[in-house]
C-alpha cells in the first residue's frame, strides 16, 4: 500500500469515520479515496470543493486567512474538508456519534503528512 | 476555459524577467495556495528587492498565512521604497486591527486616506475608528459578565454585531458585519453566500447525513459558522478566533432562536 493511501486508511481507523478522501481542490475531482460502501466519492469530492472554496471566499470577505479547517454539520454526521498542500483538500466524512475532536486531530496531522 | 494560473506560469516560464509573477502570485494567493504563492513572491523579491508591489504581494501572502509579524515587515519594506504605498499602508492598520489595537491601527489608515481621498472605504474605516475610541474613552468598565462570550442576547438583532442574516437572493436582512479594517462587509458577505444553503443541503444528502444544520470554518484570525434559521434564510455569525468552536456554535444557535423571532416580529 503506498503512504498515501496508508495515510488515508489511518484517517478512516478513527471510531466513526466513515472515510477519507484526497481531491483537488480546483476541480472537485479525487485524486484517492478510501471510502465506506455507499459513498459516491465523485460527487462528495465535487460538493466537498465547491463548499469549501465558497467558505474561503466567504472568510476572505469578511477580512479573515484562508480556513483551516471547514465542517458540514448534518442530522446524522459531519463532512470535514482541511487544505493538505498546493490545490488539495483532505476530506472526511463522520457519523454522527464520532469522536470529531480526535478525527480533526488525525486530519490535521495528515494533511501535514501530505503536504510535506 | 482556460485556467488563468496557467496561462501565468506559461508567461513567465517564457520572459522569467517579466512582472507577471505580480499577477500570478496574486492569483494562486486568492485562490489559497499559499504555498505556491509565497514562493512566486519570494522569486520576485529576490528578483526585484526594490519594486514594492513585490514586497506588498508576499505580505498579503504572509498575511493570509497568518505570519503577521513577517507580514508586517514585508509591508514596511515596501514604506521603506514607496512611503504612500495605500496597500502596505492599509495591510499594517488592518494587522494593528486584527491584534485588537486600533489606536495603532488608526495612523496608518489616516495616512492611506490622505495618499488616497476618493476611497470611500477609507473613509468610512477611519470615521468608524474614531468613533469606536471616543466611545471607548467615554465608556465606563463593563461589567465582567458582558466581557463573556456565549451570553449575548443578539438584540436588537437588526443591528446586532458580527452577525449577518440574510434571504434566498443573498441579500442582507438584519445584522451588521465589519472587516478588520472597520470596513462594512455585510452585504458583500452575504452575496458570497447566496446558494449555501441549496450547496450544503445537497451534499448532506448525498451524503446520507439528513438535513444540514450548520457550516463552520476556522481561520487563523476568525471562526465562522452559517446556519439556517429558517427554510429562506440563512445567518452567519463570525467572532474572534479565542471562542471556541464547539462554544461558537451555541452562539450560532441563540443567534438563530434571535433571528427566527425577529421574522416573526416583522410577519
Amino acid at each position: 500500500m503506498n503512504s498515501l493511501m496508508e495515510t488515508l486508511e489511518r484517517v478512516t481507523r478513527v471510531a466513526g469515520i466513515r472515510g477519507a478522501m484526497l481531491v483537488s481542490e480546483s476541480d472537485g475531482l479525487v485524486v484517492a479515496e478510501a471510502l465506506a460502501e455507499g459513498l459516491e466519492g465523485a460527487a462528495v469530492a465535487a460538493l466537498a470543493a465547491s463548499l469549501t472554496l465558497r467558505l474561503r471566499r466567504t472568510a476572505q470577505t469578511a477580512g479573515l486567512a484562508v480556513p483551516a479547517v471547514v465542517q458540514l454539520k448534518a442530522e446524522t454526521g459531519t463532512l470535514i474538508t482541511v487544505p493538505a498542500g498546493d490545490d488539495l483538500l483532505l476530506v472526511a466524512v463522520a457519523e454522527r456519534d464520532a469522536n470529531l475532536g480526535l478525527a480533526r486531530i488525525e486530519l490535521k496531522d495528515a494533511a501535514t503528512r501530505l503536504a510535506s | 476555459m482556460t485556467d488563468p494560473i496557467r496561462d501565468l506560469t506559461a508567461r513567465l516560464a517564457a520572459d522569467p524577467q517579466s512582472l507577471v509573477f505580480l499577477e500570478l502570485g496574486e492569483a494562486l494567493r486568492v485562490r489559497g495556495q499559499l504555498g505556491a504563492a509565497y514562493k512566486v513572491a519570494r522569486m520576485g523579491t529576490n528578483r526585484y528587492p526594490e519594486l514594492a508591489e513585490a514586497h506588498d504581494l508576499l505580505a498579503r501572502i504572509l498575511a493570509d498565512q497568518g505570519d503577521r509579524h513577517a507580514a508586517a515587515e514585508a509591508w514596511k519594506r515596501v514604506l521603506d521604497l514607496s512611503p504612500q504605498h495605500v496597500g502596505a499602508l492599509k495591510g499594517l492598520a488592518f494587522l494593528a486591527f486584527r491584534a485588537g489595537d486600533p489606536a495603532s491601527a488608526l495612523p496608518y489608515l489616516e495616512a492611506a486616506l490622505a495618499s488616497a481621498p476618493d476611497d470611500e472605504g477609507l473613509a468610512t474605516a477611519v470615521t468608524r475608528i474614531r468613533a469606536s475610541m471616543e466611545v471607548a474613552a467615554r465608556k465606563p468598565e463593563p461589567e465582567p459578565v458582558r466581557q463573556l462570550p456565549g451570553v449575548e442576547t443578539f438584540e436588537p438583532f437588526e443591528s446586532a454585531r458580527g452577525v449577518v442574516l440574510l434571504d434566498a437572493q443573498g441579500l442582507r436582512l438584519a445584522g451588521e458585519l465589519a472587516a478588520p479594517d472597520g470596513t462594512e462587509v455585510g452585504d458583500a458577505v452575504a452575496a458570497h453566500l447566496q446558494g449555501v444553503s441549496r450547496e450544503a443541503g445537497r451534499a448532506a444528502r448525498l451524503l446520507g447525513l439528513g438535513a444540514w444544520q450548520s457550516v463552520s470554518a476556522e481561520s487563523p484570525d476568525g471562526h465562522l459558522v452559517v446556519q439556517p434559521p429558517t427554510s429562506a434564510t440563512v445567518l452567519l455569525l463570525v467572532r474572534d478566533p479565542r471562542v471556541p468552536v464547539g462554544r461558537l456554535a451555541l452562539m450560532a444557535d441563540q443567534a438563530s432562536r434571535a433571528a427566527r423571532a425577529w421574522l416573526e416580529r416583522l410577519a
